[in-house]
């Protein structure tokens, strides 16, 4: 078995390096030099590509058959000056339509702005307020709807037989419930752990599925939901709001007078309170952008190494297949760490959640610290 | 008379240093975590060896810890990030 793997690898290794020569011998090889290319066609942007996959759009776009674009055209739902304005995006391109994308550097660029009948627009106008379905609003319904489905029928099954030994999708999600509920949640919180149950099972379970749906390449995985900072954002504000809102008496006493903390780190310039205070809000600060950096970079590794086979393809076509080989192999293995990062991500958000809620209504029995 | 145009062009415009300040700041984020990470990774292995039970106990821990450190780089590599695209 151990030289069956060793052929393998000296077989892929012997490949990428022969399509790799072949870049050498052939004459086509000067970069810069269109070979092949029709004319108007534009030379590959890798940067572009990878910002346009990872960010919002308008359209979500499926695949590119030959010159034709294949792409869902996305609902723009705008409110101008209190009238609610609805239009298909694919209208967004067409000249002389009332709204369109600014391209013009300035305060309001790629944003939607409102075309005068003569043609220009306002710069100093104010924008119109938008609302539209773009492709992360599409996936989180997405998302939702799986949830919901997958939830409601295994909460059904148990309702109905309580009994009953579990079967097919309940025993999989029994597993992970469990596991959420007495490693994380119970451990972390304590005895109230019921009340906050229902919000950081769901937290746990979103962000699971949102991240899964992100790896998968086609329709309708494949949109960056849990990369996008504006929900991790949400989330982070729900956490933080629960963890205010469960604060016990102590909680609010430690903030400002922390026990066993030295008078002179309190009094004059009360530095220990303002450590606390700045820690109440970075640490829903860092839950955000943890989330958001993960999720986003490992993205963008596996389209940096997608990017690479075009790049290489375009300087000449026999590099671009030999680079397909390494690309490939590297981007299973950062599949497979993304399936990794998927569960973990998830995982650290609702421990991190369960532990501060935990510590916001925790019950101290206050010790008096006597000077030695 | 040249040079002191280069120089006062260099003092006013400061971008392409910023973009180089933004590579420095990533890689010195990227050494912090290495060497945060592969202290629990090396310290995880040690104490598996000295109890072979604990290993899903210590597992767990270890990945916990090291999510932990990475979201602390990769809040750094977000400010490089900032530097180089806005």
């Amino acid at each position: 078995m151990k030289t069956f793997n060793h052929h393998i690898l000296r077989a892929l290794f012997f490949l990428a390096l022969l399509f790799y020569s072949s870049a050498l011998l052939a004459e086509d090889s000067i970069p810069g030099k269109e070979s092949g290319k029709k004319k108007g066609e534009e030379s590959f942007n890798a940067g572009k590509m990878i910002i346009e996959h990872i960010t919002d759009a308008h359209e979500w776009h499926i695949m590119t058959i030959g010159k034709t674009e294949v792409t869902i055209p996305l609902p723009i739902i705008l409110i101008d000056n209190g009238k609610i304005v609805t239009f298909s995006s694919s209208h967004l391109g067409q000249e002389g339509y009332q709204y369109k994308i600014e391209t013009e550097n300035g305060p309001n660029k790629n944003k939607i702005v409102k075309v005068l009948p003569n043609g220009t627009t306002d710069i100093n106008a104010k924008l119109p307020l938008d609302f539209s379905i773009t492709k992360n609003t599409l996936s989180l319904f997405f998302s939702l709807i799986l949830l919901c489905v997958i939830f409601i029928s295994v909460a059904r099954k148990y309702t109905r037989n309580p009994n009953r030994a579990p079967k097919g999708l309940q025993s999989v999600l029994e597993v992970l419930i469990l596991f959420v509920r007495d490693d994380v949640i119970k451990p972390s919180i304590g005895k109230k752990y019921e009340r906050y149950l229902p919000y950081l099972l769901t937290l746990f379970f979103f962000i699971f599925f949102s991240n899964l749906l992100g790896i998968i390449p086609f329709f309708p995985g494949g949109a960056n939901l849990t990369g996008n900072i504006a929900i991790t954002l949400v989330l982070a504000v729900f956490t933080f709001v629960i963890t205010t809102f469960s604060g016990n008496k102590s909680y609010w006493v430690h903030l400002v007078n922390a026990p066993g903390v030295p008078w002179w780190l309190k009094l004059p310039i009360p530095l220990m309170p303002i450590v606390e205070i700045i820690s109440v809000f970075t640490k829903p600060f860092i839950l955000m952008v943890r989330l958001f950096a993960n999720i986003s970079a490992g993205h963008i590794i596996i389209l940096g190494f997608i990017a690479l086979i075009f790049v290489f393809g375009n300087i000449n076509i026999g590099a671009g297949y030999g680079a397909s080989v390494i690309s490939v192999a590297f981007s299973v293995f950062m599949g497979l760490l993304e399936l990794l990062v998927a569960f973990l991500q998830a995982y650290v958000f609702t421990l991190l959640s369960s532990l501060y809620f935990g510590m916001a209504g925790e019950e101290h029995e206050h010790h008096e610290e006597k000077a030695h | 008379m040249s040079m002191l145009t280069v120089i006062m062009d260099a003092a006013v415009n400061m971008a392409p240093f910023a973009k180089m300040g933004a590579g420095i700041g990533a890689g010195i984020a990227a050494i912090g975590a290495g060497i945060g990470i592969g202290r629990i990774g090396g310290s995880a292995m040690e104490s598996i060896a000295r109890q072979p039970e604990a290993l899903s106990d210590i597992r767990s821990n270890m990945l916990v810890a090291a999510a932990l450190i990475e979201g602390v780089a990769f809040f750094a590599i977000v400010i490089c990030l900032l530097i180089l695209f806005i």
